[in-house]
């Protein structure tokens, strides 16, 4: 792919999708993000790496999603200093991405919000727990400090805060309103509850134990995830993974989309008031978790991928169980999906509810299921598919209107489409060998995974060390991205629609805290 | 109105009608433990779930728990909105810094009798994130804890199960 217009050349990167990396220096750093985003990249991530024992220099790394490709942007600041310019300007997902890089590496942006954003009380102040000369001993508690939200004032306005403990059965993370009466002004969101110091621990792994970590950065991911850092451990390593290994990866990853899809659909009743979609869709998720457990051995399919392949094999008793529960899900989820679509109570508290417009998810850079069903156009598994997705061809599932209903009529269509995919998958599953041994990996190689999950594009970047080690290893989830948009989509919506809201758009806490 | 009627005369009493989950080494069958649990608890126990850190892995297998194959609530045996009105503290993770007061503060507003339940290998003991500078390990590092839950992510019947052994460790 040409990407001319960069100030350097691009190296290839080593990645199950088309990949390069450009180095630049500080003033290219800037331009260099202008001219991919003039080219219709969005910032995918931003990391950054303590490379003062090789090189005495830090390192921070921008992933930029085009249209066919990934680009990576690689700046060393000079003399070892640890700032670099701020991307938010053109990408405003950038901002807690910057904050989190400050707490962690001590990396500073020159412009943008400063207040800590995986920092909260509990930490030392000038700890940054992944420099290289950071003790990893347990730091000694500090008194807390007030986060100063963001306050709205006038007549009648007075704020709920809710969380990191919520009512139900979620993760933690904090929700502040502002309100008029029952209507929400302001939404701000502040997260890093569930922070467990993910990219500290994978540091001095085992390359091939790493998969297990990546596992559980993001517990519904966990398939997701787990390939997204095989295939950058295969990548960096040119393993070829058996093709009968990667059809049943890609049957797991549509399974997990499934038990997702059919999860939120059942909870999305259950808010509307229709207790009876929870039940129905609850036991259709329980019946699938049963046949994973028959079939795979397990639930959910943690550790199930792992480099080289999977862990187990399937047989023919097997495959037909699980065609025939493809035929048996289609028949039920669209006979569920009419009762929706007629109900006059779910369909008056779905539609026009939560709206986030394609221009703000355009402009946002919104990924995943979120832009999807806004109208924005992204699935990794159609723009850069990857094997087996190069022989599949997955349909683009599109919504339009970017409500609560245009969400739920996206994951109804991804059903669909994930139980073709399954179908493909298990009428033409290649023999073979199911796992494939993993040579040892050169040190201090860059790689990166990146897996269409079923919230959006998940990515791993990994860093080899010398001794087959993990020297630093960074996770993405696309809800970083899709956050912020929750902030937009409430305004102006009643508060008691925000549980609604929260769970059509069903973004992740652990996975963005890390 | 009348599909849905249709589809639940098709469907049936879901938690009668469909199939046992596989069996588990070591566990009994569902409607032993069903039975187990409204004996001991008299169908009378009140559920507070806070999250302190995992990987939303055990946050799946406990909702679960309310489908209608586990049947909790059937049990008598619901999950409240706040821990004044709860019996029992179900805590997952391998308890991050930044969750840690919130965990304590929790424990605190349960009057008593009040008991714990450390629930999967990150609250049991840390899990595959240890302790360090983000995390504190397990749960019992933090508040006392009654009966604890292996596994990653626990099955929903292995939770049903470590609800029974909190009483073994009954307060007076």
């Amino acid at each position: 792919m040409n990407l001319d217009y960069l100030p350097q050349a691009a190296l290839q990167l080593p990645a199950n999708v088309p990949a390069q990396q450009v180095v630049v220096n500080a003033a290219q750093w800037s331009h260099s993000a202008l001219r991919l985003r003039d080219h219709g990249a969005v910032l995918l991530s931003l990391w950054g790496a303590d490379d003062r024992d090789r090189d005495g220099r830090f390192r921070v790394y921008a992933a930029f999603l085009l249209p066919q490709q990934v680009v990576v942007l690689e700046h060393s600041p000079t003399g070892g200093a640890a700032g670099y310019p701020s991307l938010t300007h053109w990408f405003p997902v950038a901002d807690r991405l910057q904050r989190a890089l400050y707490d962690l590496l001590g990396m500073e942006a020159d412009i943008g919000d400063t207040r800590p954003w995986l920092r909260h009380d509990g930490w030392p102040e000038h700890g940054f727990p992944l420099r290289r000369d950071a003790a990893a001993a347990e730091p000694q508690p500090q008194p807390g400090r007030p986060y100063p939200f963001v306050a709205v004032t006038g007549d009648g306005v007075h704020e709920i805060a809710v969380g990191p403990v919520h009512a139900g059965t979620i993760e933690p993370g904090h929700f502040r309103f502002s309100v008029v009466g029952e209507k929400v002004l302001r939404l701000e969101t502040r997260f890093g509850y569930a922070h467990k110091g993910i990219a500290k621990r994978f540091e001095g792994q085992l390359l091939h134990d790493g998969h297990r970590l990546a596992a559980r950065v993001s517990g519904d991911s966990t398939v997701a995830y787990a390939w997204a850092y095989c295939a950058a451990l295969e990548s960096i390593t040119a393993t070829v993974v058996p093709p009968r290994a990667a059809a049943l990866r890609a049957l797991a990853l549509e399974r997990e989309r499934l038990a997702n899809h059919l999860g939120d659909l059942g909870a999305l009743g259950n808010d509307a008031g229709l207790a009876f979609g929870l039940v129905q869709f609850s036991s259709l998720k329980e019946q699938l978790l049963r046949l994973n457990r028959q079939v795979f051995g397990q639930r959910y399919l943690f550790d199930w991928v792992l480099p080289g392949g999977v862990a187990t094999d399937i047989d023919a008793p097997a495959v037909r169980a699980l065609l025939d529960e493809a035929s048996m899900l289609e028949q039920r989820v669209a006979g569920l999906r009419a009762i929706y679509e007629n109900h006059a109570g779910v369909q008056d508290r779905f539609r026009d509810t939560g709206v986030l417009s394609t221009a703000l998810a355009k402009a946002h850079g919104a990924l995943g299921l979120v832009a999807r069903a806004a109208g924005v156009a992204g699935d990794l598994r159609v723009d850069m598919p990857w094997p087996p997705y190069e022989q599949l061809r997955p349909r683009l599932v599109l919504a339009a209107g970017g409500d609560v209903a245009a969400r739920a009529r996206l994951r109804f269509d991804d059903i669909v489409e994930s139980l073709r995919l399954c179908r493909a998958l298990l009428e033409t599953l290649p023999p073979g060998p199911s796992l494939a041994s993993v040579p040892a990996a050169a040190p201090y190689r860059l790689g990166l995974g990146l897996v269409e999950g079923w919230r959006g594009p998940v990515m791993i970047a990994l860093e080899t060390a010398p001794d087959d080690r993990v020297r630093r290893c960074h996770a993405h989830d696309p809800s970083w991205q899709n956050w912020p948009l929750i902030e937009y989509a409430i305004i102006g919506n009643i508060v008691p629609d925000f549980p609604l809201i929260n769970k059509s758009f069903n973004l992740a806490y652990s996975g963005i805290d890390g | 109105m009348f599909d849905i009627l249709r589809t639940i005369r098709r469907n049936g009493l879901l938690d009668r009608d469909l199939p046992e989950p596989e069996p588990e080494a070591g566990a009994a069958p569902l409607d032993q433990l069903q039975r187990q649990l409204q004996t001991v608890f008299g169908r009378a126990l009140r559920i507070r779930q806070v999250d302190a850190g995992s990987c939303n892995g055990c946050e799946l297998e406990i909702q679960a728990l309310s489908n209608p194959y586990y049947n909790l609530e059937g049990s008598g045996i619901a999950f409240v909105a706040s821990p004044r009105h709860a019996d029992v503290l179900l805590v997952t993770g391998p308890v991050s810094v930044n969750m840690e007061q919130a965990l304590r503060r929790t424990y605190a507003a349960m009057p008593e009798p009040k008991w714990v339940l450390a629930t999967g290998d990150c609250a049991a003991c840390g899990g595959v994130f240890g302790t360090s500078y983000a995390t504190r390990g397990p749960v019992s590092s933090i508040i006392p804890v009654d009966a604890v839950v292996t596994g990653c992510p626990p099955t929903p019947l292995a939770i049903m199960q470590g609800l029974l052994r909190i009483t073994a460790k009954r307060p007076a």
